[in-house]
């Protein structure tokens, strides 16, 4: 488990406080996403998880282990941070050493190596790369390399912050599916995000902030049918949401966001209706 | 606190945030005359105690500015210099006391530059730049148009900041996948930089062939007489500044001249 506790946080340029005595809690095999605006501090927050940023007050605990006093080589083994841009990570010649990288980094052995580059190659269908290098690849695959890149060695908990930005919208849908697949397999996967009809269609707990504060928290149709906690991380509803928001004075409920439950709830009235007819 | 963090808390010292301060508010053509007077000066005197007093000059700018406790960055990252140019100095005998006034010159020339980028902007830094008639004769000559020069030099003290924040993210990239960077003996350390070093120098490149194309969109460099929208005037203050530099520069001057005791001992 992770647990954030009372974390505040200032950066050295001194333009106050990030995070202001967030706190939060991760378990083992969950599906969070953190919310908010630009500048919000999810980026902040995500990195005091595997200890790049250490809390000015406070602390947080990667299964009871303090990250003031750890390494964040050791605690990267449990928790994987997939950073927002994979330009700032590539630099190998290959796809394959790209993906190997961390686990010569992390002390594995070179059987355990070759084995777990070619499951993630495959898992991510990046085999037929795996001997070209990461620059020559589109956006979408450089993106995919890089989350290879950290999935690689199976950290308990994969953060992926801003996972869904440049991607359209076949490849989202393709990482959805790929999440969702990784959660039921017992990782926990915590998404940094403001895409909210990402997190609509995912259905994760959401967490929500707004000016390094938790603004909200609880299941996605709960929080992103709430028009009040939505306004206050400054986001909008998802498009479900709204049309049922517009369609509660015909006895809908609220808290729809997904096309799933919107096409249950449509299809149960539509087939009343033709039995009054 | 990691030590890369350290590293580049560093280049606080020497960054720029707008701020309306005297200090800030000041020409920076009068406020470049000011940092060539304490450079000239802390040239031609080993004395200790003009060195100190060069010192303590910068002293009610950096409180003027509130940029004191980020001045304490830049002087953190001079403390390992400053201490080779001390014991550098002590070890060739030539004595604690101009050891000492040695290395005191080196931290009035960082204050002074730290001083100087913490309040000027980039933005009138370049207009200075651009009204110095040597640049724009230069740059209409290497590069075919007056205000070219000027603006690369502008361009480039202005990214500083941004590649600061990119070499911080790669450095946080990388150390998430296990990257230890001060792990090994010195030849493993520096080939730890090499995830480094390349992601940032592609994001680099990236980033100014973008920019070279957002400028071309945009008509850069225009025509010759090309105008601004912001000019820059001199106030009471800095023909006060100026007047101070100009007269401490006359009178060092003078003094360097008339009293060869106080001279570089080359």
């Amino acid at each position: 488990m992770i647990l954030v506790e009372d974390v505040s946080f200032e950066y050295p340029s001194g333009r106050g406080e990030a995070l202001s005595g967030v706190s939060v809690k991760f378990e083992p095999g969950e599906f969070v996403a953190v919310m908010g605006e630009n500048g919000a501090g999810k980026t902040t927050l995500a990195k005091h998880l595997n200890g790049l940023l250490r809390p000015s007050s406070g602390r947080v605990l990667v299964d009871e282990e303090d990250t003031r006093r750890t390494s964040v080589a050791r605690l990267a083994r449990k928790v994987g941070l997939v950073f927002q841009n994979p330009d700032h990570l590539l630099f190998s010649e290959t796809v394959r050493a790209e993906v190997a990288f961390a686990l010569h980094n992390l002390g594995y052995a070179g059987k355990t190596i070759e084995n777990q580059v070619e499951k993630t190659l495959g898992s991510l269908d990046l085999t037929r790369y795996a001997d070209v290098s990461p620059f020559l690849l589109s956006g979408g695959e450089r993106k995919r390399v890089a989350l290879a890149a950290v999935l690689a060695w199976e950290p308990e908990y994969l953060i992926l912050d801003e996972p869904t930005i440049g991607q359209d919208y076949l490849q989202k849908e393709r990482l959805r599916n790929f999440i969702v697949q990784l959660n039921s397999q017992g990782k926990a996967v915590i998404i940094i995000t403001h895409d909210v009809e990402f997190v609509a269609e995912a259905k994760p707990r959401v967490v929500l902030l707004s000016k390094g504060r938790v603004v909200g928290e609880g299941p996605a149709d709960r929080v992103l049918s709430d028009a009040d906690k939505v306004a206050s991380a400054s986001l909008v509803k998802p498009q479900i949401a709204k049309l049922f928001d517009q369609l509660s004075r015909f006895g809908f409920p609220r808290d729809v966001v997904d096309v799933h439950r919107a096409k249950q709830l449509l299809e149960d009235r539509l087939r009343e209706v033709s039995v009054h007819v | 606190m990691s030590r890369s963090f350290v590293t580049l808390r560093s280049l606080e010292g020497f960054k720029f945030y707008g701020r309306k301060t005297i200090v800030h508010n000041l020409d920076p053509r009068a406020k470049a005359l000011f940092i060539t007077t304490v450079f000239v000066v802390s040239l031609l005197f080993t004395n200790l105690y003009v060195l100190l007093g060069l010192l303590i000059v910068h002293v009610p700018f950096l409180l003027a500015a509130g940029v004191l406790r980020r001045w304490v960055y830049s002087i953190r990252a001079g403390a390992l210099l400053a201490g080779i140019i001390f014991f550098a100095n002590l070890l060739t005998g030539s004595g604690v006391l101009p050891a000492l006034a040695l290395t005191v010159r080196f931290l009035v020339l960082l204050t002074t530059f730290s001083l100087f980028f913490m309040t000027t902007s980039p933005d009138d830094l370049g207009l200075a730049l651009d009204r110095v008639g040597l640049v724009r004769w230069l740059s209409r000559r290497w590069l075919g148009f007056p205000n070219a020069l000027s603006f690369t030099f502008t361009t480039a003290v202005r990214l500083v900041p941004t590649l600061a924040v990119d070499a911080q993210t790669v450095i946080d990239a990388q150390r998430s996948r296990g990257l230890e960077l001060d792990k090994g003996n010195i030849l493993r350390r520096i080939r730890n930089y090499v995830p480094i070093l390349i992601p940032l120098l592609l994001v680099a490149i990236r980033r100014s062939l973008e920019l070279a194309e957002a400028l071309e969109a945009r008509g850069f460099p225009g025509r010759e007489d090309r105008t601004s929208l912001y000019e820059l005037r001199f106030k009471a203050s800095d023909y006060l500044l100026v007047l101070g530099s100009s007269t401490v520069l006359a009178v060092s001057m003078w003094i360097f001249v008339i009293h060869p005791v106080l001279r570089l001992p080359f």
